[in-house]
């Protein structure tokens, strides 16, 4: 540490160099930042805590299809099981058909198994007394300027009214948000209406349920609930899956994207570039500074100090671009994600350890040549200028 | 400065290939007749010859726009590939019906009755002995394992229901292995995407859907998203997902294009009927275009960030390049040499890496994802769809010309700097 001022005016030595240097790297971590934020995401897809208490009972068949609402009482007779609530999917679509909205018909309970979503609570009553009432999400009502009180018109590209037609009108009497300010959650960008409201006005749904959802009261046991629920169903003509919240999603994910794959040869190719990069950089510092050491060395610094302080030089110049790259995503993401309308997750303490290890490991790689040449440095041919 | 770099950077970003190619050749001209051209010309030689010992350097800025190119190219390939899969579906001379205000095919319910009017209208071709070519189709959604996972791996495949007159309203459907499926049997048809996808679906297999086991008895290709299905017997597909006498939309064949808009005016003008008509071409363009325009951005703004960074990068390198021959600029501007012909001197050189990391990237992307199958869960479909990235000879060009770009810009600089650097004192420099 003592050291720091040496190395940083052997950083800045050549300004431009350094500064342009930066650039890159602040434009890698940049790119890191927002590629590794989305992967968390979609690695931690149902993985809280709250997730993990919450089992998803979808038909066998596929998920399109419907199951009964007469099952709520068997699944929430099986041991283990807290509470049940069901959804339904809506398929609603606002002012074009092509623009389509999340958007379910629940239980009145199906609040109560989410935790994590915060509603004041006279909005709940609000809810829960107003048949044609609709908690919306809090990005999507920013995105399109709705609040509470107004009158929401939706179309439905699956479910007609009983008077043939496919428009829906609801009252808009809460909008939820995350209890956690930071957490991502698709309950942001989703539409919540009665069930019951939906089941009577429309001459298709007919008492059925797209999917239950029940919270254990231990998680340990939800393998032995997710197969006791299955059970009740096993042979009918309504044969049931259930898994966690967690599998559900994930599943759900596999199959749109192999996510993991994409980012991960995105990132090699950045970082491959990177390191070529600053090691460049590093290269060039170390060759036309070749005497400077050599007059380090005659002074008495030894060669592993100069090692030392060569390698150090190069991780603080990974770690300075890295960290105001990873700043700015940080920063940006939100902005964008306010006005785009895209669900973009933010970067968490997860993603600033990874890329910090990564901007070290990356600084130590492309530092350890130069550094071995300053060590080996002779002092009378570095001197003698050969 | 900087305003005319951002548009002269616009202009190229629309410039097609001849366009390049004019410029090209203007610039040879005039290396080759003018006296600054031809000063250029031998500046510029200069430079080229003595690349060889700045190897790390060069390679840097080669390297570094590959990467770019390569992942620019790449993303674009997979929004190509998935885009031309559904472009390629549906034709001029067909239409889908399905249920007004239906986002999909999936969403779409047409009840019995709707199923019986829509073949009684005009503009629809018929068959030898008659009957118009109408096709009443239903389309579910199953479960399948998928290949390579567990057996709790289960990826979804949309099944449909079909009739003898699916396969008179596509005839670029072929059988390329075992038989139709017979009606009123548990028989199953594969599309090839789809058996690529899913595990044990070979022809001859049997397999669960719904609660039913079902014989795969053939295979067929139709180089579309229909190769990402399955086909059985409507009424068959109906008992087991209990869909009664309703399908999701009915597909016919015109007697030819211009028929369609008539076809479309009949439907909407029954009072029985509230349809929505398209071509099926139309359809699956449509369908297609917001996930294609996703991926397109996401590869924009991916390669805009990475291009940013190689600008630095190749920046950089020239600066390093002009100092470690800032004598030999010095010298022979002192022998008479002119500004000019030194920053066209390393504008070119600059360019010249850049065309070499441009060309490299696009062949590694080219090499390793040209063909490369990629699936994902479609919009307006229930099932995976399966598709080939596309590396197109447009994204090469694309790449090549983002390459350039970012050779010029790099390259910029550094010239300017060269060209204005005091004699004298460069003269002096060590």
């Amino acid at each position: 540490m003592k050291y720091l001022h040496l190395i940083w005016a052997a950083l800045f030595r050549r300004k431009t160099r350094t500064i342009l240097t930066l650039v890159s790297i602040i434009a890698a971590f940049l790119l890191f930042g927002m590629l590794d934020a989305v992967r968390t995401s979609f690695d931690q897809a149902g993985k809280s805590a709250n997730g993990a208490e919450r089992l998803q009972t979808g038909s066998k068949l596929s998920f399109i299809q419907t199951l009964p609402s007469s099952l709520e009482l068997p699944i929430s007779k099986v041991d283990g099981v807290k509470a049940v609530a069901y959804a339904n999917w809506f398929g609603g679509a606002y002012q074009d058909p092509h623009n389509q909205i999340f958007s379910f018909a629940v239980s009145p309970n199906y609040l109560d198994l989410f935790p994590e979503i915060e509603l004041a609570p006279g909005q709940r009553k609000a809810f829960d007394d107003t048949r044609t009432g609709v908690l919306v999400g809090e990005d999507l009502a920013a995105k399109y300027h709705w609040k509470v009180g107004d009158r929401l018109p939706l179309q439905s590209t699956i479910f007609p009214t009983r008077d043939g037609t496919k428009n829906w009108t609801f009252d808009i009497v809460g909008i939820l948000h995350p209890k956690d300010k930071n957490a991502g959650g698709m309950f942001k960008q989703l539409i919540l209406l009665h069930w019951k409201y939906f089941d009577e006005s429309t001459p298709y749904n007919r008492g059925s349920v797209g999917w239950y959802v029940s919270r254990v009261s231990d998680v340990n046991q939800s393998d032995r609930v997710a197969k006791a629920i299955d059970a009740i169903s096993a042979n009918s003509d309504h044969e049931t899956r259930t898994q966690t919240e967690q599998a559900t999603a994930a599943n759900y994910i596999k199959q749109l994207a192999d996510i993991g794959l994409i980012v991960s040869s995105i990132m090699g190719a950045v970082f491959f570039t990177l390191m070529l990069l600053s090691g460049n950089t590093m290269m060039m510092a170390v060759r036309e500074r070749t005497s400077e050491l050599a007059v380090l060395k005659t002074i008495g610094f030894s060669s592993g100090s100069v090692l030392g302080m060569v390698l150090a030089e190069s991780v603080l110049l990974l770690l300075i671009g890295g960290v105001i790259g990873l700043g700015i995503a940080t920063l940006l993401i939100p902005v964008v994600a306010a006005n785009s309308g895209l669900g973009l997750p933010p970067v968490g303490a997860g993603n600033w350890l990874l890329g910090i290890t990564l901007m070290t490991v990356i600084g130590l790689v492309v530092g350890v040549i130069p550094a071995m040449r300053a060590m080996r440095l002779n002092i009378v041919d570095a001197l003698a200028g050969r | 400065m900087i305003l005319t770099i951002l548009l002269s950077v616009y202009f190229w970003s629309v410039l097609a290939w001849w366009g390049a190619l004019i410029v090209a050749v203007a610039i040879a001209v005039w290396m080759i007749m003018t006296r600054q051209g031809r000063q250029s010309a031998s500046v510029t030689a200069v430079g080229v010859s003595t690349l060889r010992q700045r190897m790390g350097s060069s390679s840097v800025i080669v390297i570094g726009i590959a990467g770019v190119v390569g992942v620019l190219v790449a993303l674009l390939a997979m929004g190509e590939g998935y885009s031309e899969t559904l472009r390629k579906t549906g034709s001029a001379d067909t239409a889908i019906v399905m249920r007004g205000a239906s986002a999909s095919e999936v969403m779409s319910v047409l009840e019995r009755d709707n199923v019986v009017v829509i073949p009684q209208a005009a503009g629809i071709a018929r068959d030898s002995e008659g009957k118009p070519i109408a096709s009443p189709e239903l389309v579910v959604a199953a479960n399948l394992p998928l290949k390579g996972g567990t057996e709790d791996d289960v990826g979804s495949v949309q099944l449909r229901g079909i009739g003898e007159e699916a396969w008179k309203v596509r005839p670029n459907v072929k059988i390329i292995a075992g038989r139709k499926f017979k009606p009123g049997l548990h028989e199953l048809m594969i599309g090839q995407g789809a058996e690529r996808e899913f595990a044990g679906v070979q022809v001859g297999k049997q397999v669960k859907l719904g609660n039913d086991v079902w014989t795969v008895v053939g295979e067929f290709a139709s180089g579309d998203a229909l190769d990402s299905e399955l086909w059985a017997d409507a009424n068959v597909v109906s008992d087991v997902f209990r869909r009664g006498g309703s399908r999701n939309s009915v597909t016919v064949k015109l007697t030819s294009p211009q028929a369609f808009d008539a076809f479309k005016a009949t439907l909407e003008a029954d009072p029985r009927l509230k349809v929505d008509v398209s071509t099926t071409l139309d359809y699956f363009s449509k369908q297609s275009e917001g996930t294609s325009k996703m991926i397109q951005g996401i590869g924009i703004a991916v390669g805009v960030i990475m291009a940013i960074g190689a600008i630095f990068g190749a920046l950089n390198c020239m600066f390093a390049a002009v100092a470690a021959r800032a004598r030999e600029i010095a010298t022979l501007r002192a022998i008479g040499f002119r500004g000019g012909p030194v920053v066209v001197a390393i504008m070119l050189e600059t360019m010249l890496l850049a065309l070499l990391g441009g060309v490299l990237g696009g062949l590694l992307a080219w090499l390793i994802f040209n063909g490369y199958t990629a699936s994902t869960m479609a919009a307006g479909s229930v099932g995976k769809l399966s598709f080939e990235f596309s590396v197109t000879p447009a994204l090469l060009w694309t790449g090549l010309k983002w390459a350039l770009a970012i050779g010029f810009i790099g390259g910029l600089f550094p010239a300017m700097r060269a060209a204005r650097l005091p004699v004298t004192t460069a003269l002096r420099e060590l």
